[in-house]
């Protein structure tokens, strides 16, 4: 039956056509598109991961950012506490420093106070002093005039300052 | 949307006319269906397009023959229609040979010279090959005038088909040491579909029954015997001559040694008759089909326009059958031969 017998001429013809595309095709053919499509797919991988990774990075970064926020609020508020701290300590010292000062000034005043006193006091004594011994002397004079006896007291005073005198 | 079905009715019913009035006017005569498919699925020097009244409307193609007396000679087919005889060849009609280009030598026998002619087969095996080199280079050179780009349209269907093949069948198959048969496979698997796909269109440049002539299927499965065998590595071997069996089927008779070798020829023979047996039929049975509108033409036009609706329903089914046996024949093709260098590449 010729269906199943291979016929010479096509077979030749086939052999020669069929290894010419195979020659062709296996050089300048496939390994061109699949080495394309493999270099492709290495590419879209190697972007692929590198979005991965930028992507870790800003997650990472995030987090990191949110870590400083919290770092410097927490420094914000141990700043404020201590500011705090301070304000109420330098106006507990100023309180107490006015405190004294004025405790001071209070003494001071006092001691101003009892000193005039005292001053006063003596020269009121100084002044009575005087003016008893104006007293006194207008008195004496009086008394001696008339009297001898007078004369002696006088002379008896007048020896007692001069013994105190020398 | 009224009138986009009344248009439709319309040409239902105009197609139901032409149906019914075709084949009165081509009733002639009596077919002969066993020539029409014979002819069709098997090689011929004239590629017969139709009839036109009467007249053949035909390409004629070139007959390159070696005499084993007269050496070499050339010349057009249309020399020896109707029996004409050229330069001392004809076409024989009986014998042997019959249907091919034949001489008469010194003695008066009738011989068959050496016959390289440019046949149907040949013409269609030429074109197909000339439209897989243009479709695949023209593919490659996109991926290299685009570097690093993704295609679209043609070429990514391309690109999604050779994609398939290599990671699903050529990598699957044969394993780790694809890399060699890669080419070969792809060749193999375009090489097929594109001639069965040529082979479905019913109109001249395509048509020729390619794939579904053993020669071409045996140069195939010849290939991919060589791939096997040549390429086979020890473990292959020792696997044929000494399988792992209970040894009384090897010893004293060689049972699994033989029935191990035997298997080496059988598988490339079932690949070339699978291939070669499944788009010979598709084209007869197709062929069979539109002939059935013939056959009937002198039952009466009940019968033939009932034939005909039938024909052509059976026809257009037959076609969708092809076109999938088109590319699933590739892809066994394509397949089995990666499965069998894979299980001839096998280590221990």
């Amino acid at each position: 039956m010729s269906l199943l017998t291979p016929d010479t001429g096509l077979l030749f013809w086939m052999i020669l056509s069929f290894g010419i595309v195979f020659v062709i095709l296996s050089k300048y053919g496939f390994p061109v598109i699949i080495k394309a499509v493999e270099q492709r797919k290495a590419y879209i991988d190697n972007s692929l991961e590198t979005a991965r990774q930028a992507n870790e990075q800003l997650a990472n970064i995030k987090v990191e950012g949110d870590k400083l926020l919290a770092q410097a609020k927490e420094q914000q508020n141990a700043i404020l506490k201590e500011a705090l701290a301070e304000k109420e300590q330098i106006i507990g010292e100023a309180r107490q420093k006015a405190a004294a000062e004025a405790r001071l000034q209070l003494e001071e005043a006092t001691r101003r106070i009892r000193e005039e006193k005292e001053k006063a006091i003596r020269e009121v004594r100084s002044e009575i002093t005087d003016l008893s011994i104006a007293i006194a002397e207008k008195v004496m004079k009086e008394k001696i005039g008339r009297d001898k006896e007078q004369q002696n007291i006088i002379d008896r005073l007048l020896d007692e300052v001069s013994f105190s005198k020398s | 949307m009224n009138w986009k079905t009344n248009k439709r009715l319309t040409w239902a019913i105009l197609l139901m006319l032409l149906c019914l009035f075709t084949p009165v006017r081509a009733a002639s005569g009596d077919v002969d269906v066993q020539d029409i498919v014979f002819s069709h699925i098997q090689d011929a020097y004239t590629w017969h397009i139709t009839e036109w009244n009467g007249k053949e409307i035909s390409v004629s193609l070139p007959i390159l023959v070696k005499s084993e007396e007269r050496g070499w000679d050339m010349f057009l087919s249309s020399h020896l229609h109707h029996g004409n005889t050229h330069h001392n060849y004809y076409i024989a009609t009986e014998g042997e040979h019959t249907g091919k280009v034949v001489e008469k030598n010194r003695k008066g026998e009738e011989v068959r010279p050496l016959d390289f002619s440019l046949t149907k087969n040949v013409c269609g095996l030429l074109l197909s090959c000339s439209i897989l080199l243009f479709i695949v280079l023209r593919t490659a050179r996109w991926y290299k005038k685009h570097p690093g780009e993704a295609p679209g349209g043609f070429i990514g269907l391309m690109e999604m088909v050779i994609s398939y093949i290599q990671d699903g069948v050529i990598k699957e198959g044969i394993g780790k040491e694809y890399k060699p048969f890669s080419s070969y496979l792809l060749t193999v698997f375009f090489f097929i579909l594109i001639n069965n796909l040529i082979g479905i269109i019913p109109v001249f440049p395509g048509g020729a029954n390619i794939t579904g002539n053993i020669t071409v299927t045996f140069v195939l499965a010849a290939c991919t015997f060589i791939a096997v065998n040549v390429f086979g590595t020890a473990t292959y071997w020792k696997e044929i001559f000494w399988p792992k069996a209970p040894i009384y089927l090897k010893l004293p008779i060689p049972i699994m040694p033989f029935v191990e070798f035997f298997g080496v020829f059988t598988k490339p023979f079932a690949l070339m008759l699978r291939l070669f047996a499944n788009i010979m039929a598709g084209h007869t049975i197709i062929l069979a089909l539109t002939c059935l509108i013939f056959i009937t033409t002198s039952m009466g036009l009940a019968v033939n326009s009932g034939m005909t609706v039938v024909s052509v329903l059976f026809c257009t089914f037959m076609n969708c059958v092809e076109l999938l046996v088109a590319c699933l024949q590739a892809y066994i093709f394509t397949l089995l031969s990666a499965n069998y260098i894979g299980l001839a590449r096998i280590r221990e």
